[in-house]
C-alpha cells in the first residue's frame, strides 16, 4: 500500500496541537453560498485532501483558510511560530504578508501566478530568502541551487528564466520557491492540474518525499481521488459548498459511506 | 499472555447508494482475541467477510458498532472509534498490513517501496535499503529487479515485494490477506519460515489463507468466519 506518512521525529509537543484550526467558516456572495460551515482541525505534518467536482467550492474554502478572502461568517485561527493560536481576521495586513512570505508556501494549479516569469529561475527562489532578510548573494544563489537540485531541475538552467521551461518543471520551481523558506503550511490548488500524466505521476511523488522529510502540513486542493490518495492522510469531501463527508483518506476512498461520495469513487476510470 | 487484538461485537454493513440504498450485511457479532507470538487464521468461503474483517482491523474500513480493541504503546485504543490521526499513529508504530495487491507509487524503485515503512519511522535511508535489500533476497527478487518500479513485476514477483514492504517493519501485529496466493512452493515455504519469526518475536499476527497445507503450518487457532454471518 503506497499511503502518505508523516515523520516520525516531529516534535511531539507541537504535533499534539493543531496549526491551524477552521470553525465554522462560510462564504457568500450575495445570495450564491460559495460553502458554508466548515470546520476542523489541522495538526503539524497533516496533510489534507479537499476533494470535490468544480463549484463544490473547494478553491473558495482554501482562499478563505490562506486569508486571502475574509469569511461571511466563522474564522480560521492559525498557531504562530511563537505557539499562539491566532484569528487570521485579527492580524495585521502585514503581518498576513509575512506569513505568506515565510511559514507558508501557495503552490497554484498555473505557475505562471505563482512565479514570475520573466527573471531567472535562482532568483525567483532567493526572492523568498530575500524576503526574510537573506542579504549574502553567494548563500542565496547556493541555496537556490540545492533546492533546484532537490525538485530535479538541471543546475544548468538555474540563470534561465521560467518561461523557458516545461509545464513541469515550472512546477517544480514553483514548489521550491514556496518550500525555500521552510514553511510549516502549504497550500495547494490542483498542483497537479494542467501537467501530463508521466509528468504528474513525477511530480506526486517528489511532493509527497519533501512532504514526509520535512514535516510540512499541507491543504491541497484536487479533484482527482488519486492524488488525494497518494498525498493526503485525511480527506475532506465537498459537495454544494458543504463538506459532507471526512475522514482517513483510504477509508473514504475504499469505504465510502455518503451517495456522492460513493458516486465519486465509482466515477474513476480505470486506465 | 498479553492479548493485542481484542474485538467484541463488531460489525460491518455496505449501503449501495447507487443501487438504490440497497443494504449489504457483511459481518455482525465479530467478537474474537489474538495474543502476542500466535497466529489466528481467518477461514470461510470467499465472500464470507474475511477481508472485511482485517480491513477494520486496520481502520480502513469502517466498523458500524462493537469494538476493535488494539493494544497500542501500552494503552487499548478502540478502532471503531478512533480519530483519523489515532489510526495512523497505530499504522505507524503498532499494526502492519499486508493486502492482497501491491498498490505502489508510480516510478519508485523495488527497494524504495520496500524500504519506504522504515524510513517513515526514522531509520536512515541506507540503513532501510540494506534491510530491504535482505527481505528482498530472501524472498527470491533478483537484484537487477532492486532498482525498478515494481509496476512491471509479475503478479507473483509483486506480492513478494508486497510482503517484503509488510514484513521490514518490527510491529507488534500483522495483518496478512493471502499472501501466499500467487506464490510458487519455494516462495510459499520462505513466507512460511518468515512468519515463524515473526511469531518467535511476539508479533500477533492474523492471515487469511485459503491453502489448507499452509495453513496448517502457520495456524496456532483457526477462526471460522461463517459464524459472524450477518442475517441478510
Amino acid at each position: 500500500m503506497a499511503e502518505p506518512h508523516s515523520t516520525a521525529n516531529q516534535s511531539a509537543a507541537h504535533a499534539d496541537q493543531p496549526l491551524l484550526v477552521a470553525e465554522g467558516l462560510g462564504k457568500d456572495y450575495g445570495r450564491l453560498t460559495a460553502c458554508r460551515d466548515v470546520s476542523f482541525a489541522l495538526y503539524p505534518g497533516e496533510v489534507l485532501a479537499i476533494v470535490g467536482e468544480s463549484g463544490s467550492g473547494k478553491s473558495t474554502l482554501l482562499q478563505l483558510l490562506s486569508a486571502q478572502l475574509a469569511p461571511s461568517a466563522g474564522c480560521v485561527s492559525y498557531r504562530m511560530r511563537d505557539g499562539v493560536l491566532r484569528d487570521l481576521a485579527e492580524i495585521g495586513e502585514a503581518e498576513r504578508r509575512f506569513l505568506f512570505r515565510t511559514d507558508w508556501g501557495y503552490v497554484h494549479q498555473d505557475p505562471a501566478l505563482g512565479l514570475r516569469m520573466a527573471v531567472s529561475a535562482g532568483a525567483n527562489v532567493g526572492e523568498r530568502l530575500m524576503a526574510v532578510g537573506w542579504n549574502h548573494y553567494g548563500r542565496i544563489r547556493d541555496t537556490a541551487s540545492s533546492w533546484l537540485e532537490r525538485v530535479e531541475i538541471d543546475t544548468g538552467r538555474i540563470d534561465d528564466a521560467p518561461r523557458t521551461y516545461s509545464g513541469g518543471m515550472r512546477q517544480r520551481l514553483q514548489i521550491a520557491r514556496n518550500l525555500v523558506t521552510e514553511p510549516r503550511l502549504v497550500f495547494m490548488d490542483e498542483p497537479t492540474g494542467g501537467l501530463d500524466v508521466s509528468v504528474q505521476a513525477r511530480l506526486l511523488d517528489l511532493m509527497r518525499g519533501l512532504v514526509s522529510e520535512l514535516g510540512l502540513a499541507a491543504i491541497v486542493v484536487t479533484h482527482d481521488l488519486a492524488v488525494a490518495r497518494l498525498l493526503s492522510h485525511r480527506v475532506m469531501v465537498m459537495k454544494a459548498g458543504r463538506v459532507i463527508e471526512t475522514g482517513l483518506t483510504d477509508q473514504v476512498l475504499d469505504d465510502p459511506r455518503e451517495p456522492y461520495t460513493q458516486l465519486l469513487v465509482s466515477s474513476i476510470l480505470p486506465a | 499472555m498479553t492479548a493485542m487484538i481484542e474485538i467484541a461485537n463488531a460489525e460491518k454493513t455496505f449501503t449501495m447508494h447507487l443501487q438504490g440504498g440497497v443494504k449489504l450485511p457483511v459481518v455482525c457479532g465479530v467478537s474474537f482475541h489474538v495474543n502476542a507470538g500466535e497466529c489466528v487464521v481467518l477461514a470461510g468461503p470467499s465472500g464470507a467477510g474475511k477481508s472485511s474483517i482485517l480491513k477494520m482491523m486496520f481502520g480502513n474500513y469502517r466498523c458500524d458498532g462493537g469494538q476493535i480493541g488494539i493494544r497500542h504503546r501500552g494503552n487499548v485504543i478502540d478502532l471503531a472509534k478512533a480519530e483519523p490521526r489515532e489510526i495512523l499513529s497505530v499504522r505507524r508504530d503498532t499494526i502492519g498490513y499486508v493486502s492482497q495487491f501491491l498498490r505502489a507509487v508510480p516510478r519508485v524503485p523495488t527497494l524504495d517501496v520496500v524500504a519506504e515503512p522504515l524510513v517513515v519511522t526514522g531509520t536512515p535511508r541506507a540503513e532501510a535499503r540494506e534491510e530491504a535489500g535482505k527481505l528482498l533476497r530472501c524472498l527470491n527478487i533478483p537484484e537487477r529487479l532492486w532498482m525498478l518500479p515494481p509496476s512491471t513485476f509479475s503478479g507473483g514477483e509483486q506480492q513478494r515485494v508486497n510482503i517484503a514492504r509488510g514484513f521490514i517493519c518490527e510491529l507488534p501485529i500483522l495483518l496478512l490477506d493471502e499472501p501466499t496466493a500467487s506464490l510458487d512452493a519455494a516462495n510459499r515455504d520462505v513466507v512460511v519460515h518468515l512468519i515463524d519469526e515473526k511469531k518467535r518475536a511476539g508479533v500477533a499476527l492474523v492471515a487469511i489463507v485459503h491453502d489448507d497445507e499452509i495453513r496448517h503450518l502457520i495456524a496456532d487457532r483457526v477462526i471460522d468466519v461463517t459464524s459472524f454471518a450477518a442475517a441478510a
